[in-house]
């Protein structure tokens, strides 16, 4: 990634490695190129560095070591207040003794623009996000969605080329969420700014992003545009932490021609695709989406592995049938079927057969 | 629900009014809550608000000479004190008859250093007068304006009479004009001539000198609470025991440390000396006048300002400056304009604090303010404890508390008491 030409690349991590306490690296070996006008999501579970990235990027904590270069720039010796990023915190942070419009003319005034202009900007920017009629209130006096959109507006209002954006919707309820996600990347990609989101929904990481990249453990486990990384993970972290996944712990038998014959700790044998295996005799963990699995013995591949499965619980969720299943001695296994007229509506107690198709089966690092 | 649009008031389920029996359901839950602080507040009402009452009492109360001299008192109203003449024989003649039962009842000289306070002097007429008179006949008798005369020349002086007219009323304003420097001069109030004002002098000294502590422990105490506010809990904790470590010294050994410190002969003084800063026979003064009190008890009262700044300075999420700064502000710029203005609460509350306490205090400028750093509050004691003037010192508090209320106003007025914050 260090060799890849500084013309395409608008925000580059090289070799980052941050510690707070000198003991721990929270952030290992982190590299990451980002294109002018990417939306780009951070998504991994509690912990494992995201915030500490964008803190970096933002200029509020220094990389122990390794660069971080901004339009080729290296912004590890630019303070904070130079380096025009604009950001939106988890918890707004909005001025509390300042009025909304005054919130969204601090940028504007810093730089030191005229009244004329600072006012136009507010007013169009407070527009941008629906806003235009609260100028004169207090943060306390809005609702938290109401809130969230003066926080983007502010960050916005002085043109910054790159935004930042921590946990943006953690605190607003379900709905108001999904529309505040679309609103974001609509105004993100009309305006074609950079954008770095961190989430720990990965919903809306899938949702919003152009590409998105997992996190854990202090490094990047894998970044890949959302279809890709719910259809290819490349290691059993992404397979378990995207979406629901169903998992069969087993033994690689055989190789050959892209196809992985793998048996389960059971002893049955299934046909998998291999990701990030190798060899025969390597452990490895199984992977398959729930709504991928099969069990209609008419639509199944011919000569592939069928195991034998007993249903144990079956949910009506409206749109979709979840099943769970009993296979190879794993107890959670979902399957997920679209409300149909002609679907089978399976009985517990019932054996059944299931199979898939061995593209559709990943095998994975154990 | 369709009831109530027809007969007008909910009813309840037994048939009264709602409203009456939700009042009569509170009415119990509050009579709880009253009784659970009940204690308290009969030790807050006799304890604290019961005094402040007597002594803004006291500070008009004025019923000695009517009681003592009831006679006296009727027969002196005819009397014109513009006239420049003493009384007549009639009002001499009441005088000894309640001078007789005073003197009996050993009261006498207490009116008399009552109205000593007003007109030096008086105090010994009454004392001599009362000894004599136990002897006389009030019936019999007479005359006794030569008699009165007899026992001291004093009782002819015009003055004394118009005292006792003047201090006759149950009620008398007399106690506050002392209080502002004025007194009752044959055409009403009039200020005192210049050399005998000292209240108003005392009243200005303790304002000035308690706006300047104020304003040196908020420009002290404001980085101390800002560092505290922003360092790990841990050495945050340490630094706290520093700050609170004076409260566990008693405040006579603080005082008296600073005068170690600050005297001529004192550790200061020879460490300038030594330095070659100060020569030695031009040590500089800072103790026994304003500098050493305003020095002493701007350490003393330091902790109030520190504390409510501190912790309404905790309450300011760090997430603010970043913001700031994000936003393109230098440093200076996110502190001035964004974290400033948030803990001016802090700062309000511990100027209250401060203020509110100098204005009253009266040990450290006692024992460090020498007679140009002493405080109004120094003036009350001495005339509660020495000369036994309760009524002036009543006035002179009770004007002091009316200052202390009006500031207060003024600051909600200008800040707004909802700015003030203890975290
Ligand atoms: N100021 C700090 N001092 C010391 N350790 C810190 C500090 N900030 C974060 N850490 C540690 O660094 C690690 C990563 O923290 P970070 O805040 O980047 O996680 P995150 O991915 O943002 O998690 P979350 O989703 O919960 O916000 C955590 O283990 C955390 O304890
Ligand atoms: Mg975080």
């Amino acid at each position: 990634m260090a060799n890849k030409t500084s013309n395409d690349a608008f925000v580059e991590f090289e070799r980052v490695q941050k510690s707070y306490d000198g003991e721990t690296l929270v952030v290992k070996d982190l590299n990451l190129t980002m294109p002018k006008g990417e939306f780009l999501t951070m998504l991994g579970p509690s912990g494992s560095g995201k915030t500490t990235c964008l803190m970096m990027l933002a200029g509020f904590e220094t990389a122990t070591h390794g660069d971080i270069r901004l339009d080729g720039v290296s912004i590890n010796n630019i303070p904070p207040h130079k380096r025009g990023i604009g950001m939106v915190f988890q918890n707004y942070a909005l001025f509390p003794h300042m009025t909304i419009a005054e919130n969204l003319s601090f940028p504007l005034e810093v730089r030191k623009m005229g009244k004329s202009e600072r006012e136009e900007k507010v007013k169009r920017a407070l527009d941008m996000v629906e806003m235009g009629s609260f100028g004169g209130r207090r943060p306390a006096q809005l609702s938290g969605g109401q809130q969230q959109r003066v926080a983007l507006a502010r960050a916005l209002v002085f043109e910054p080329e790159l935004v930042l954006m921590d946990e943006p919707l953690g605190a607003l309820d379900k709905q108001l969420r999904e529309k505040m996600q679309f609103e974001i990347t609509h105004l993100a990609h009309e305006l074609g700014i950079t954008t770095v989101y961190v989430t720990h929904d990965q919903t809306e990481a899938l949702t919003m992003s152009d590409r998105v990249a997992v996190f854990d453990d202090g490094r990047i486990q894998q970044l890949a545009p959302p279809d890709e990384l719910y259809e290819q993970p490349q290691n059993s972290f992404v397979a378990q932490f995207i979406g629901e996944n169903n998992t069969l712990e087993g033994v690689i038998k055989d190789i050959k021609d892209g196809r992985a014959l793998v048996q389960l700790d059971g002893g049955e044998l299934i046909d998998c695709k291999p990701i990030n295996v190798s060899k025969p005799g390597e452990r490895t963990r199984v992977s398959i989406r729930p709504e991928r699995v099969e069990y209609n013995k008419d639509r199944l591949q011919e000569g592939v592995h069928t195991l034998k499965a007993e249903v144990l619980e079956f949910i009506y969720m409206g749109d979709i049938f979840r099943t769970r299943l009993r296979v190879a001695g794993n107890e959670d296994f979902i399957i997920k079927t679209r409300n149909a007229p002609d679907q089978v509506r399976l009985q517990p107690g019932q054996q059944i057969e299931i199979g898939w198709l061995p593209d559709d089966c990943r095998a994975l690092d154990a | 629900m369709s009831d109530t649009a027809k007969s007008g008031p909910v009813l309840a389920a037994d048939g009264t009014p709602l409203k009456r029996s939700l009042a009569r359901a509170l009415r119990m839950q509050k009579m709880r809550a009253l009784m659970l602080i009940a204690p308290l507040l009969i030790f807050v009402l006799v304890t604290f608000i019961l005094p402040i009452a007597d002594m803004l009492f006291r500070s008009v109360e004025n019923q000695i000479v009517s009681d003592t001299l009831p006679r006296t008192v009727v027969a002196l109203e005819d009397w014109d004190a513009t006239s420049g003449e003493t009384p007549g024989e009639a009002v001499f003649k009441a005088m000894a008859a309640d001078l007789q039962e005073a003197a009996a009842a050993k009261i006498h000289t207490r009116v008399g250093s009552r109205l000593n306070y007003e007109t030096p002097g008086i105090s010994s007429l009454f004392r001599k007068a009362g000894r004599k008179v136990k002897k006389w006949d009030v019936e019999g008798d007479g005359p006794f304006k030569e008699m009165f005369l007899e026992v001291d020349d004093g009782w002819g002086d015009p003055d004394v009479w118009r005292t006792i007219q003047t201090y006759s009323p149950r009620l008398t304003n007399g106690y506050f004009l002392n209080a502002a420097d004025m007194q009752k001069g044959p055409d009403g109030p009039e200020m005192r001539p210049e050399n005998e004002r000292i209240y108003w002098v005392l009243f200005q000294r303790t304002l000035f000198m308690s706006l300047v502590i104020t304003a040196s422990c908020i420009l002290l105490g404001y980085p101390v609470a800002w560092i505290l506010a922003n360092l790990p809990s841990r050495t945050a904790n340490l630094l706290m025991i520093l700050v609170l470590l004076p409260f566990w010294t008693s405040l006579l050994v603080r005082t008296s440390a600073w005068k170690v410190m600050l005297q001529q002969q004192g550790v200061i003084n020879d460490t300038l000396v030594w330095l070659g800063l100060v020569a030695d026979d031009a040590r500089l003064v800072m103790i026994n006048n304003q500098f050493g009190t305003i020095v002493a008890m701007t350490h003393i009262l330091l902790p109030f300002m520190i504390l409510p700044m501190y912790s309404v300075m905790q309450t300011i999420n760090p997430s603010y400056l970043r913001a700031a700064k994000s936003l393109g502000a230098t440093n200076w710029t996110a502190f001035w304009r964004v974290y400033f203005p948030q803990s001016v609460p802090g700062i309000g509350a511990g100027s209250i604090l401060v203020f509110i306490l100098a204005i009253g205090y009266y040990i450290t400028p006692e024992l460090v303010g020498g007679t140009k750093g002493v405080f109004i509050s120094n003036r009350i004691a001495f005339h509660i404890s020495s000369s036994l003037n309760w009524g002036l010192a009543a006035a002179l508090g009770t004007i002091l508390l009316v200052v202390v209320l009006i500031l207060y106003w003024a600051y909600d007025k200008i800040v707004g008491i909802d700015n003030v914050k203890l975290g």
